[in-house]
């Protein structure tokens, strides 16, 4: 067995004064999905920022195929890890295709305009998601979810080995929920992409995750398949709810229901 | 003219510049304090009749020193809203350079310097003279070259510090940089103009509505428009009236009603 694609290993994580979580030890091999759950304020992005090297470890190690990233420039671990933030911070109206084609920056020095090379694999990732019909809009002003559509479009465009999406389901309607989760589960799948995602809505690990970690009281509850670790006890330890978890189409996928809904 | 043409084009490129950067299409020289820290500094250099190339130094010097001012605040106030603290923060510093500039103004020679400092405020290219377009010209140039060369950098720099940075920019050396080349053109300008306020606010708006966000076009459109701008309203001044009007004036006049029609009618997400 070779070494993971990612590997994190007791790791400490928080701000500059305040720490969030502890002994945060796991693994995402390559083509595998891990769904990262927890509570408002388990500091699910701060952790996803502390991978990606975009706030300083507290503790501990993060290895991307063996070699710990620790001094890393921002350059190769752009180049390591596609993001997905939450929040994207860009207000000015880009097009779409500009937008993926950001996902470039990390290919080309600083002074270098955007190669062929640049552009045929940022039209590749646009064509890999199928959002070729939005290319010329501005990109604040297509759908939430053809908006983040386009972020992994940029996010693929870096040519990662590991993606990371910070909650990318969070106020997309139903549909576009099920088309982005789809989009990523394919990534991974096709491309041997090792992907790291948080979702507030537990079923969605059934959906598209090989594992699942919960975060709970700032340390790691559980990790595992997603049927061992989403069972009534942990997201009760989780969120403080009685869920059934119930399942469906000779257990092909379980949802997730409060036991208040079916008293 | 040529100077017209310099000035204007160097205080909209500065302009397009410091709004990218500071993601925010309301930032200008003016409103980040740069332009009244340029002038503190030059009205240094003239109080203390240095030659010109001190002047341009002195002013670069205390442009510089007013946006790391206004930077710094913004940076450590954090959580309220980023834009206003930094917006706010300009109009403070700016403010309190210009009370430096009444101090100067104050304690100069009545007869001589006074007059001098005052027109030269008020925004004038009357006085300009071949002499100032040689230390004019080759700053703004190299102000400019890093802003040409980093154009696809500062694009991605609009995302804001942490996705910029996700994506793979340094982002603290591409800031420093692209702050010291906007502060050095604007300086330039101040010191061979006095200050010219709105340029650098409207023209890059305007810019930016014409061809979209993407530096590598904004920059040479913002350029361009600024220049003909400059030399537009240098030309109205010089003939307008029966004696020449301050262009600072004029700018102001124009400038004015074109930011509140862009305040009132322009896009939106734009500074959602």
């Amino acid at each position: 067995m070779s070494e993971p694609r990612l590997a994190v290993e007791d790791l400490g994580y928080g701000y500059p004064g305040r720490a969030v979580g502890h002994h945060i030890g796991f693994t995402v091999a390559a083509g595998e999905v891990l769904c990262v759950l927890g509570r408002n304020g388990e500091g699910k992005s701060t952790l996803f920022k502390t991978i990606l090297g975009l706030l300083p470890l507290r503790a501990g190690t993060v290895r991307v195929d063996g070699e710990p990233i620790l001094g890393w420039s921002p350059r190769r671990r752009a180049r390591t890890f596609g993001y997905v933030p939450q929040n994207s911070g860009g207000g000015f109206p880009f097009t779409v295709a500009e937008l993926v084609l950001m996902g470039r920056t990390a290919h080309r020095g600083p002074f270098v305009s955007p190669s062929a090379a640049d552009r045929r694999a940022a039209d590749e990732a646009i064509a890999a998601l199928g959002i070729e019909h939005l290319v010329q809009r501005e990109w604040l002003r297509v759908s939430g979810g053809e908006r983040q559509l386009a972020l992994v479009a940029r996010a693929l465009a870096q040519e990662p080995r590991i993606l990371v999406l910070d909650e990318p389901t969070a106020s997309l309607d139903f549909g576009n929920q099920v088309r982005v989760l789809d989009a990523v589960r394919n990534l991974a799948e096709t491309r041997g992409l090792s992907v790291l995602l948080s979702t507030h809505h537990p079923e969605q690990a059934f959906a598209c995750a090989d594992r699942v970690a919960v975060l709970a009281g700032g340390e790691l509850l559980r990790i595992g398949a997603p049927a061992d670790v989403i069972t009534p006890e942990t997201l009760r330890a989780c969120y403080s709810v009685d869920v059934a978890v119930l399942p469906v189409a000779d257990d092909r996928y379980r949802v997730c229901v409060p036991r208040l809904y079916l008293q | 003219m040529l100077a017209a043409l310099a000035v204007g084009a160097a205080l909209a490129g500065s302009g397009a510049a410091y709004q990218s950067l500071f993601r925010n299409p309301l930032v200008s020289p003016d409103i980040l304090g740069v332009s009244a820290g340029a002038a503190f500094g030059a009205v240094v250099g003239i109080f203390l009749s240095l030659p010109v190339l001190a002047i341009e130094a002195a002013s670069f010097a205390g442009g510089l020193m007013a946006v790391v001012i206004v930077y710094g605040i913004a940076a450590a106030i954090r959580g309220r809203d980023a834009v206003l603290v930094l917006v706010l923060a300009g109009v403070v510093i700016g403010a309190l350079f210009g009370a430096g500039v009444g101090m100067l103004k104050y304690l100069a020679d009545p007869y001589n310097q006074l007059p001098a400092i005052t027109f030269w405020l008020l925004g004038s290219l009357a006085a300009a003279n071949p002499r100032d377009l040689t230390s004019l010209l080759p700053a703004v140039a190299i102000g400019l070259i890093p802003l040409g060369l980093l154009r696809w950098q500062i694009d991605v720099m609009t995302l804001g510090e942490e996705e910029a940075t996700a994506l793979g920019l340094d982002t603290r050396m591409l800031r420093t940089v692209v702050i010291a080349a906007a502060t050095l053109m604007t300086s330039a300008a101040v010191a061979a103009s006095g200050i010219i306020g709105w340029v650098g606010l409207v023209v890059p708006h305007l810019a930016r509505l014409v061809v979209g966000p993407a530096f590598a076009r904004l920059l040479p459109v913002s350029l361009l428009f600024g220049a003909g701008y400059l030399l537009a309203v240098d030309t109205a001044a010089r003939t307008i009236g029966a004696v020449e009007l301050p262009l600072g004036v004029l700018t102001a006049a124009f400038g004015t009603p074109v930011f509140l029609w862009l305040l009132a009618f322009g896009r939106r997400p734009a500074w959602s």
